[in-house]
């Protein structure tokens, strides 16, 4: 896995954490991970496809997300199902929304999809082939922690490339 | 807690916000921003149409709109209204920065661009500079937060 993908993801998740919690973060620990995902917590799935391709998932208990739900709204939240939920969608979105613009500005396209929320007790399957960094953040809500699988796929850059090439 | 210069209308009335985003929470952190401007919120959205309607029934004096939304997205949204109120005033608010992203929301209408997490400091710089070519708002701060329904 190349570390130059995987970089853009931790910065932003660090600085999304930091910025929205108007707080120091840390990232505890980096490890790899050739298994099935087992969820911590609550956990938002993005798919990326396109120049690059995999996927980044980020991960929290659900006592983690409602502090960081409160945090957000300036009071305490009711907890609930649905506030973890949007939460931990909102999360997600901001470290991927961030990242993936640095990645779009150094010239790589691709499609981001909406998350996907898994709250069951099922595993969160990679694809067969990658490995993934598994990183743990640590807050001042508690830990969060980030499941990145990515690729190239050069096959696609360099269609489009020679496309392009063609074009002009 | 940083304090900041209320930001008022030329009338020194508070300045009126949609706030435009799917997420309760996002729409609550930037309500946060906004009361420690000294503005007033007009109303709230979820999805692009409803922003519409909540313009057409608020008269906003700003627009901050997310552009990932369900039902219609905010840069279609901005389409609309501009084309309605050629005057309207909207901040894009959101995640993705990309410059593709960010060009066809100011092609549109859209007048200024932040991204998310919104740190106050800049959201309060955009709506200043935002606000200096409204004729009917004051760009220029006169009192601190809170300090001018005294």
């Amino acid at each position: 896995m190349r570390m130059e993908l995987i970089q853009p993801f931790i910065n932003a998740a660090d600085a999304v954490f930091a910025e929205s919690l108007q707080s120091p973060t840390k990232i505890l620990d980096l490890s790899m991970d050739e298994n099935t995902y087992r969820r911590k917590g609550v956990a938002a799935l993005i798919a990326i496809k396109g120049d690059i391709e995999g996927r980044v998932i980020l991960d929290l208990s659900p006592e983690v997300a409602m502090k960081v739900a409160s945090h957000l709204a300036g009071e305490a939240v009711p907890s609930s199902d649905q506030v973890v939920r949007e939460t931990v969608c909102e999360l997600a979105n901001m470290v991927i929304g961030n990242s993936v613009t640095l990645l779009n500005d150094q010239g790589f396209r691709f499609k981001v999809f909406p998350p996907e929320i898994h709250m069951n007790e099922e595993g969160l399957s990679g694809s067969a082939d990658t490995e993934a960094m598994v990183i743990a953040i640590e807050t001042p809500c508690g830990q969060a922690y980030l499941n990145i699988s990515m690729h190239y796929l050069h096959r696609r850059r360099n269609e489009r490339d020679s496309a392009a090439m063609s074009v002009d | 807690m940083q304090q900041f210069a209320a930001l008022l209308r030329k009338d020194n009335q508070p300045v009126r916000y949609l706030v435009v985003d799917d997420s309760v929470f996002a729409r609550k952190n930037i309500i946060k921003m906004i009361e420690m401007f000294g503005g007033e919120v007009a109303g709230e959205a979820g999805d692009g149409l409803t922003a519409i309607a909540e313009f057409n029934r608020t008269k906003p004096d700003i627009v901050l709109m997310d552009i990932t939304m369900p039902q219609m997205e905010g840069i279609e949204a901005v389409e609309r209204i501009v084309r309605q109120h050629p005057d309207a005033r909207i901040v894009m608010v959101s995640s993705v920065g990309y410059q593709e992203n960010i060009l066809a929301a100011l092609q549109k209408g859209a007048k200024h661009f932040v991204q998310k997490p919104v740190k106050p400091e800049v959201l309060y710089e955009i709506l200043r500079y935002v606000l200096s070519d409204d004729p009917n708002a004051a760009g220029a701060p006169v009192a601190f937060a809170g300090e001018h329904r005294a």
